[in-house]
C-alpha cells in the first residue's frame, strides 16, 4: 500500500488547502484523541491539564501537526526524512506504535469536520495511506 | 492491558456487551444523532466511502455491479441502497439499546455464516460512518459525542460507539 504519485499530489494539494488552519487541526485532533481514547492519556501524565483545548494540549497539537507538515514536505522519502523523529519516539518517548493509528484516525475525523467539501473519499484514501506511511516511518527505529 | 474490544476473545466480548448500561446522557446523544440523520444520504456515503478508502472491502459486493473506480462506486445505486439498509440495521440497535445482543442475533449469524465478513471490516465501515457524520455535523461533532463510551466492567477504555454496534454483529463468529 505504498504512496503512488497521484496519492502524493492529492496529499500535497489538500495540505495546501488547509494551510493556515493546521494548528487548529492539530489541537482538535489531539484533544479528541485524549478524550475518545483515554488510554492515550498515559503518555501525558506530566501535564497539569488534559482537557480539550488546554494550554499544553494546544502547544503539543501544534508540535505534532508541525511534524505532519514536515512529513508532507518530505513525502518522497519519509523513512530517511523522519529518522530523528523516529529515534525520538523509539528511544525517548517510547510511544506504542498502535497509538499512531489512533491519532491518525482523529486527524482524519477533524479534517472531515473542518473541510467537509474538500475531504472527499479520494482525498480520504490518499491521506489515510499517507498517515499510515508516516506511522511506519516513525516506527522505523523501534526494533 | 487490552485497550481495544477487538482484541478480546469472543466470550469476553459477550460478557462485556451483556454488561453495557447506558447513561441518560449517552442515550440522548445516540438518539439525537440518529434522529437527525438522513439515513439514505449518510448510509450511502458511508458505504461508498468504505469501498473507496478500503478497496479490499469490495470483496463482499462482487454482485453489486460496477465498482471499477471511485466515480462508479459513488453513483452505484445498489451500493446506495445497501448503505441505507445498513443504517436501518444500526437503527434497530439504537431502538433496542438495552438488548443489542438479542436484537442482532440473527444479523450476526447472517454476517458470519452466510456472508463470511471478516469482523475487522466492521471497524473500517464504522470509521467511515464516523467520518461522514463528522463532515455533516462539523464543529457540533464534539469529542463527547464521538466518545459515547463502550461501558463494561472489564473493558472501560472509551471506545467509540460505532465499533460496539459493529462488534456485536460478530458475536457468533466461530474461531
Amino acid at each position: 500500500m505504498s504512496l503512488t504519485a497521484k496519492d502524493k499530489d492529492t496529499v500535497r494539494t489538500f495540505w495546501a488547502k488547509i494551510s493556515g488552519r493546521e494548528d487548529d487541526v492539530g489541537t482538535d485532533a489531539l484533544s479528541r484523541m485524549l478524550r475518545v481514547y483515554p488510554q492515550t492519556k498515559t503518555y501525558f501524565s506530566h501535564w497539569t491539564d488534559l482537557s480539550p483545548g488546554s494550554a499544553p494540549v494546544k502547544k503539543h497539537g501544534k508540535t505534532v501537526i508541525g511534524g505532519v507538515a514536515d512529513a508532507v514536505a518530505k513525502i518522497d522519502a519519509l523513512s530517511s526524512g523522519l529518522l530523528s523523529l523516529s529515534e525520538l519516539h523509539a528511544f525517548t518517548l517510547r510511544v506504542d506504535p498502535a497509538n499512531f493509528k489512533i491519532l491518525g484516525h482523529c486527524i482524519l475525523v477533524v479534517m472531515a469536520m473542518m473541510f467537509p467539501n474538500d475531504f472527499t473519499p479520494e482525498v480520504h484514501v490518499a491521506m489515510d495511506k499517507f498517515l499510515a506511511a508516516l506511522a511506519l516511518a516513525l516506527s522505523e527505529k523501534y526494533r | 492491558m487490552r485497550h481495544s474490544a477487538f482484541f478480546l476473545k469472543p466470550e469476553e466480548k459477550e460478557k462485556n456487551a451483556a454488561m453495557v448500561e447506558w447513561t441518560e446522557q449517552e442515550r440522548s446523544i445516540i438518539t439525537n444523532i440518529f434522529g437527525n440523520l438522513d439515513y439514505e444520504d449518510v448510509g450511502s456515503k458511508a458505504l461508498s466511502r468504505c469501498l473507496i478508502v478500503y478497496p479490499w472491502t469490495q470483496r463482499y459486493f462482487a454482485s453489486f455491479g460496477n465498482l471499477y473506480n471511485a466515480e462508479a462506486i459513488k453513483t452505484n445505486p445498489n451500493i446506495a441502497a445497501h448503505g441505507t439498509k445498513v443504517l436501518h440495521g444500526l437503527d434497530r440497535a439504537v431502538k433496542n439499546m438495552d438488548n443489542i445482543k438479542a436484537t442482532y442475533a440473527e444479523l450476526s449469524v447472517l454476517h458470519s455464516e452466510k456472508l463470511h465478513v471478516d469482523p475487522d471490516n466492521f471497524k473500517l465501515l464504522a470509521d467511515c460512518l464516523t467520518i461522514v457524520i463528522a463532515a455533516k455535523l462539523g464543529s457540533a461533532f464534539s469529542p463527547e459525542i464521538q466518545a459515547v463510551p463502550l461501558k463494561s466492567a472489564a473493558c472501560a477504555t472509551g471506545e467509540e460507539l460505532w465499533p460496539l454496534f459493529m462488534c456485536v454483529t460478530s458475536f457468533q463468529m466461530k474461531k
